[in-house]
């Protein structure tokens, strides 16, 4: 580890990793860590899309745990929807091992020429003239000054970088999913198959069952945060595990935060790119962030290797990376947004009745919008403020 | 005060990106809260196994 780089990454998570392999081909960069061990402990339900990934990485038997064909979604009162996209053949999704994964993204970090650092934790920024111009870290017990000419956050829901440098991205309860999840073993799940259940059992958020083969699987929930009074996930977790798996026993517990929120307003200044979760790129209705991540850290990756060729990590250059994420996944996240607003406050009564409205059906529109097109087009009243997002 | 349950706490950090004042810091398995903590607890409601706790 040397005092200056080109580019600094905070967070080895996808993001991160991604943005630093892809700087790492024409600049010295480093990606450092806070914690001991990349990939652990997880925090993620571990479903991608196959498509998705495919433009990222070449698939890895070592970090697929399972191969998806369907889904289905349960109502509270148990009704079923199945969604299968036959016409996109057997495999639309992976259930994934993320500590072998995140693992193998640093590893690809390293082999594209990055340094690595773990135990490294980011303690404030250093800025010079209005320019974020590095960061102060603790490495095993010592204080150290890595100067950078771009920085990039990559560091999670709990970002604290982007405040330090001046750019609020405190989420608010009604734009977190507050999460739970067990790995649990003897649990009876379809081997290619992802469950969804809706309802007050995870109170403005939802129950998931990913299958991770021979009777293992993520069973687990998110609830939005302003719905928790005295409860918190953990019971909801439990109950919920006590009803529809009373045979699975934990081999492992996860929690997290998972941003539903808009995108940060801001998400590059002098010096500074923000990515992944730091940059609120989940989707506001899956909270799924994998896919975003890869994208905005390959963009910043990009963004960075220009500035540093034309020597200039000024916002001037930097505002390409916000470009380029709102031209690629931007658009979407704010319409999720706005359709989240409306589903974390439907009833289970409502729930009910959306889902009853497409029972017997079988969609092979596995994506999130094909759903709710079908789903307004049953209930134009119930979903009217909606309709005109499509 | 605020104060975290060790016993309890799986160093997650939703907590840290709801903090209104920035005042908690996840140090590996181990949550900081500084005196700019203002006790609004909003921690307190959102961290999903309740280990955070007004004292």
């Amino acid at each position: 580890m040397k005092d200056e780089y080109d580019v600094v990454v905070v967070g080895a998570g996808p993001a991160g990793a991604y943005a630093a392999a892809t700087a790492a081909s024409e600049c010295d960069v480093l990606l450092i860590e806070k914690r001991q061990e990349i990939g652990n402990p997880v925090r993620c339900a571990e479903g991608v899309s196959k498509e998705g990934l495919a433009r990222f990485l070449p698939p890895q038997k070592r970090w697929i745990a399972n191969n998806i064909a369907s889904a289905r979604i349960f109502s509270p009162d148990g009704t079923v929807l199945e969604v299968s996209e036959e016409l996109a053949g057997p495999e639309v999704g992976y259930v994934l091992e993320r500590k072998i994964f995140d693992r193998d993204l640093a590893k690809r970090a390293a082999q594209a020429g990055a340094d690595v650092a773990v135990r490294t934790r980011a303690t404030g920024v250093i800025r010079e003239n209005g320019f974020i111009c590095g960061v102060k870290v603790r490495h095993l017990g010592e204080s150290l000054e890595m100067r950078a000419k771009v920085v990039i956050a990559a560091d999670g829901v709990e970002s604290q970088l982007a405040r330090w440098a001046g750019i609020n991205t405190t989420l608010k309860p009604i734009d977190l999913e507050s999460c739970a999840q067990y790995l649990m073993t003897n649990v009876d799940l379809l081997d290619d198959c992802c469950d969804f259940y809706l309802g007050s059992e995870a109170p403005g958020g939802y129950a998931w069952a990913f299958p991770k083969g021979h009777q293992i699987g993520n069973i687990g929930l998110g609830a939005l945060a302003s719905k928790l009074q005295s409860k918190h996930p953990i019971d909801y977790l439990n109950a919920f595990a006590e009803r529809h798996f009373p045979d699975g026993q934990p081999v492992e517990l996860n929690i997290g935060g998972v941003p539903v929120s808009n995108a940060a307003r801001k998400t590059v200044a002098d010096g500074l790119m923000l990515v992944g979760d730091a940059a609120r790129h989940t989707d506001p209705i899956t909270g799924g962030g994998i896919i975003n991540a890869l994208e905005g850290g390959r963009l910043a990756g990009e963004v960075a290797k220009q500035a540093v060729r034309v020597q200039d990590p000024s916002l001037k250059v930097l505002k390409q990376y916000e470009a380029a994420w709102r031209a690629s996944f931007g658009k979407k996240l704010e319409r999720n947004y706005k359709i989240k607003d409306i589903f974390v406050n439907l009833s289970d009564a409502e729930l009910n009745k959306l889902i009853r409205s497409l029972e017997g059906l079988r969609l092979e529109d596995m994506s999130v919008a094909g759903i709710i097109k079908r789903l307004i087009s049953r209930n134009p009243r119930l979903l009217a403020g909606v309709r005109h997002l499509f | 005060m605020i104060q975290v349950n060790i016993e309890k706490c799986g160093h997650c950090g939703a907590c840290v990106s709801v903090c209104p004042t920035n005042s908690i810091t996840l140090i590996e398995s181990c949550l900081e809260i500084a005196d700019t903590c203002t006790t609004c607890e909003t921690c307190v409601t959102i961290c999903p196994v309740g280990a955070l706790v007004v004292s």
